[in-house]
């Protein structure tokens, strides 16, 4: 992978006719892709996160006559935000980097937040869930690009509701994040008609959820929200399965469910789960062609919606950053990239609103059937296409004060 | 039909048994905790990694060898159970003059390496095993899957049989006698570091038991140990460290304290062991069962 | 014996002044407030004999109240480092009630249970911000006229307080209070037998342990800005043993060496991504089987070897330089 890289970069040298421009600081780009490298999240986002990034850089310079030095560096923030914020300071006051790029976990995600806006520099966060970052805490320095808590709830909780999961039971992990998830959902399902029946909150992390689901069971509700992530959710899921809460007629909905926990549970375990995603390796002839070599990369895995949006953001700050021919001011790049429309090969149209807040179509999906499932990885069925109008919380909803005149 | 406190019996009748059916897994874990501490003194901080072990192990064996989740259930155990044994006489037999607070220091580094190598291996969002008793029936109050009702089985009896053999046979009583005075016992001709090491396997591979009957209901990944553990830990101490029946008793009994606090108050149901473990160790500082040293 | 340790002390002071123009001031203030942690730890376990598995519990609920008191209602940053640092000597004081009633292996358990008990107060209590943490603390000056936004200042203040705590710990282990603690930790029955209050010398220790790791927690809390739940897991507990175990336990210095070393490695290795943990556990089982007594442990010995020409035997808190 070094080799390619590095293959890569000559290539890249070799199309650069102009000399490097004194605007750019430390004479190049230097992108930062921030992440789980070794924790719960190392698969939806880790060193595949680190890979479409460079991938990014690859692809625009093959059609963009673009900078001669442009560097990808990475590092583990292992999911705890003073291991976050040290890293990033470092990397802003010694290393010289412009752009975080990934930076999953909410918390951490807060944490860099703070400082990338303190430093004016850029982040592109394309792995972590909460709201806020385009919401109450937004900043003229943060583009969230391919999903929130908001979307999730309001894809999967109207969806299920306009096809008669009219009566919901909460199964939510006791911790902001799970609050959150479940406070977004119950307003969409009661927005859209359903009622909530009930909930219980377990404590995080959680392995045994056999008395959550016979709470669940006996609440008679007919879908049953999974307010929670990461193994909680695959082990609320496993037990579902072996309490026969599916074949007792009620449905699951997953709220934040990534491929990687459905390849976790295997098809037999995870059908008929109904999930929102922004992006699926299986959607387009681009998309199968970036798993391709994504996979081979990867230890076998597919591409994420998270590594997917990675290469998204980047591509489309490559093109801000070449335009204004400068690094140096994080607020102009951003100001710079919400003033161009986006455009790249994964997520196609799309445009960054002046929350920081990047839309595009998000997916409903359901887990497909074993027998349905023609291969490895062939998880999904697509139930609904959201418009990208309608799958992103509207602006004057969010309380960003970089909106109100 | 009367209720509960707001809960109907029937309810509150599942969740007992579901309770009693999580406290198989602490019983049985807690039990291994409980002999390796009972006969070598030392904490064993890679139990948590040993029982993750153990549900990989099913994984692998199904995975790589095809054999399937009851040749598991035997292979399995023995398998970590020698690993254990291999690991007892390169490292901790090393340690047994020292302080016993190395034994613990060293396991808990122990820990460390099987976790990260599992996860570097595996990443960590698990992996799949399916359930080789799919099913259940319904008791009226509850559904009781097939599976739970095999890990109850499963646990009550090794848990008596490891009894039985520690307090009731010829084999246990050399080994309590060689936990009192090792000097002795070996000037009876019996050979004392062989009966370490040996116990010391078996404690590993009772773990590596609870991991294998954890994986078609657990998600299977490299952290299920480290989380565990800590509550483990807690009902060694509750049922007083090294006592064989206090810890197969609290480890039940606990899990139907907790299954009824998830009824509750769901949100303190990881906490209550741990308030349960302070009073108890201000009333009675040698834990419920154990007898002070 | 002739002591160096005060030269030695001040030395590293010296090298410590002039140490952030070569290096990054952030980084070296995180070292220097898990130093004081591991140093608050290593009295307890070198100079008592007390291996307590949960001193995060100190360390990091120390941190939420020092952020939440000068995020929330304003505090100057001295009194809120102030407020947490007394807090966790309140809270050392209940936890030590409870737990030096129990020796070894059990006192470990009975802290590593409070602890987790510390814990899941802060996931639960509405104060502490959950999962997310108390987050952008201001760095508002200190005494009301030194600033420390600037790195560089605040590291400045950040070596004072590390040199004070670092000062008391040397007085208490040096005073008749520490000769005492060492005979307990020697020999217990024969301490009691003296006539000392035993409990009443480890409470006192366990109190004062607790504090420092208080301290600790709470200048970390300004320094990031930030106070989270990953202060107060017990993997935190487990860190800080690993640095004192690296560094040598009973040692005046090895605390320093061993957060020093494991800090710098948490840094540079995290290129390493997924082997970081590994590596981290073969660190600890090497250090146990060979190194027992941590980097400086070994140094002393090494010196006490070529002066004297003969070594000593490692026990828990083997030190001759410190022991003699």
């Amino acid at each position: 992978m070094r080799l390619k890289a590095l293959a890569l970069a000559a290539a890249a040298a070799a199309l650069t006719a102009t000399p490097a421009l004194a605007q750019y600081t430390d004479g190049g780009i230097k992108i930062g892709v921030m992440n789980d490298q070794s924790g719960l999240y190392a698969d939806l986002s880790g060193q595949g996160s680190v890979w479409a990034a460079r991938r990014a850089i690859a692809d625009y310079c093959k059609t963009t006559k673009c900078h001669d030095k442009i560097e990808v560096v990475f590092a583990d923030h292992q999911n705890k935000p003073d291991v976050g914020s040290t890293t990033v300071r470092q990397w802003f006051d010694v290393d010289n980097v412009d752009v975080v790029v990934d930076v999953p976990t909410s918390s951490v995600a807060l944490a860099v937040h703070n400082i990338v806006r303190e430093k004016n520099k850029v982040m592109l966060n394309s792995g972590a869930a909460s709201s806020d970052l385009t919401g109450k805490a937004c900043s003229p320095n943060t583009v969230h690009w391919t999903y929130d808590t908001w979307a999730l709830a309001n894809g999967t909780g109207n969806a299920i509701v306009k096809t008669g999961g009219d009566t919901w039971f909460f199964l939510t992990a006791d911790y902001a994040f799970g609050h959150a998830l479940e406070r977004d959902t119950a307003a969409v399902v009661e927005k859209s008609g359903g009622k909530v029946v009930g909930k219980v909150r377990h404590p995080f992390p959680g392995q045994d959820f056999s008395s959550f689901l016979l709470q669940a069971q006996q609440s008679k509700a007919k879908i049953i929200g999974l307010a929670n992530a990461g193994g909680d959710t695959t082990n609320s899921i496993k037990q579902a399965a072996e309490f026969g809460i599916v074949q007792g007629g009620q449905k699951l909905a997953g709220l934040l469910v990534f491929i990687t926990d459905v390849h976790a549970l295997s098809l037999q375990t995870a059908q008929g789960l109904i999930l929102t995603e922004a992006w699926y390796w299986d959607q387009t002839d681009a998309n199968r062609a970036f798993s391709a070599d994504f996979e081979k990369a990867n230890k076998g895995n597919k591409p994420t919606m998270v590594q997917a949006g990675v290469y998204s953001a980047v591509y489309h700050y490559l093109k801000a950053v070449h335009e204004l021919k400068a690094d140096g001011d994080g607020a102009a790049v951003v100001a710079k990239m919400k003033s161009m429309p986006t455009e790249d090969a994964l997520f196609g149209k799309g445009q960054i609103r002046a929350d920081g807040r990047k839309i595009h179509d998000m997916y409903l999906f359901e887990v497909k059937a074993p027998k349905e499932s023609k291969g490895a990885w062939d998880y999904y069925k697509l139930r609904a296409t959201i418009p990208a109008a309608e799958a992103f919380r509207p602006m004057d909803q969010g309380d960003c004060p970089l909106v109100k005149k | 039909m009367f209720e509960l406190i707001g809960v109907p019996p029937q309810a509150l009748f599942g969740q007992l048994l579901l309770g009693l059916i999580n406290g198989a897994f602490y019983a049985l874990l807690s039990l291994g905790l409980a002999v390796i501490f009972g006969m070598l003194n030392v904490i064993n901080f890679a139990h948590g990694a040993q029982y993750m072990m153990g549900a990989f192990g099913a994984w692998m064996m199904l995975t790589y060898l095809g054999i399937p989740y009851w040749g598991a259930l035997l292979l399995v155990p023995i398998v970590i159970g020698a690993l254990g044994i291999l690991l007892e006489r390169l490292f901790l037999a090393r340690l047994y003059h020292l302080d016993h607070l190395y034994g613990l220091l060293l396991t808990f580094g122990l820990a460390l390496i099987f976790e990260g190598l599992f996860r570097r291996q595996y990443g960590s969002s698990g992996l799949p095993y399916t359930n080789p008793i799919p099913g259940g029936t319904n008791l009226g109050f509850m559904f009781l899957p097939w599976y739970r009702g095999w890990v109850i089985i499963v646990s009550i009896v090794v848990c008596l049989a490891t009894w039985f053999m520690i307090e009731k046979t010829k084999l246990g009583s050399y080994l309590r006698a060689a936990t009192e005075n090792p000097t002795l016992v070996r000037a009876f001709g019996i050979n004392v570091p062989r009966m370490m090491t040996l116990t010391y396997g078996f404690g590993v591979g009772l773990a590596a038991l609870a991991g294998v009957l954890a994986a078609p209901i657990y998600s299977v990944n490299p952290i299920m140990g480290s989380n565990l553990i800590i509550v483990v830990f807690a009902v060694v101490v509750i049922g007083g460290m090294g006592s064989i029946m206090g810890s197969i008793l609290t480890g039940f009994g606990l899990g139907i304290i907790e299954g009824l606090t998830k009824v509750f108050y769901p949100e303190a149901s990881n906490t209550v062991i741990f308030v349960i473990m302070a009073i108890v160790l201000m009333i009675r500082p040698a834990g419920l069962f154990g007898t002070p040293r | 014996m002739k002591n160096y340790d005060m030269p030695i002390f001040a030395a590293l002071i010296a090298i410590l002044l002039v140490a952030p123009l070569a290096i990054y001031p952030v980084f070296l203030m995180k070292v220097l407030c898990f130093a004081l942690f591991a140093l608050a730890f290593n009295l307890l376990i070198g100079y008592v004999g007390l291996l307590s598995f949960g001193h995060a519990m100190f360390f990091g609920f120390a941190a939420y109240v020092s952020a939440y008191t000068v995020k929330a209602w304003g505090w100057p940053t001295e009194i809120g480092i102030l407020a947490g640092t007394g807090v966790a000597a309140v809270l050392g004081l209940i936890a030590g009630l409870i737990a030096i009633r129990r020796q070894g292996i059990y006192f470990a358990m009975v802290t590593l249970a409070l602890a987790q008990m510390v814990f899941f107060f802060c996931l639960q209590a509405k104060f502490t911000g959950g999962e997310d943490g108390i987050q952008a603390v201001p760095r508002r000056p200190v005494l009301g006229f030194i600033d420390i936004t600037s790195d560089i200042h605040f590291y400045y203040l950040v070596l004072a307080i590390f040199a004070a705590g670092f000062l008391i710990i040397y007085r208490t282990i040096h005073s008749p209070f520490g000769q005492v603690l060492k005979a307990i930790r020697e020999n217990e029955p024969r301490a009691i037998s003296l006539g000392y209050h035993v409990d009443r010398y480890k409470l006192l220790a366990f109190v004062l342990s607790a504090t420092l790791a208080g301290l600790a927690g709470a200048t970390k809390a300004i320094v990031f800005q930030l106070a989270s739940l990953t202060d107060v897991t017990w993997q935190m507990s487990g860190e800080v043993v690993l640095m004192t175990l690296v560094g040598g336990m009973g040692t005046v210095f090895g605390p320093i060496a061993g957060a020093a070393v494991i800090i710098t490695m948490q840094n540079y290795l995290a290129g390493f991504g997924e082997w970081v943990l590994v590596i981290q556990g073969v660190i600890f089982v090497i250090t146990v089987l060979l190194f027992r007594r941590g980097i400086v442990g070994e140094i002393a010995a090494l010196a006490t070897r070529l002066t004297r020409g003969r070594g000593e035997a490692g026990h828990i808190a083997g030190n001759p330089a410190t022991t003699s």
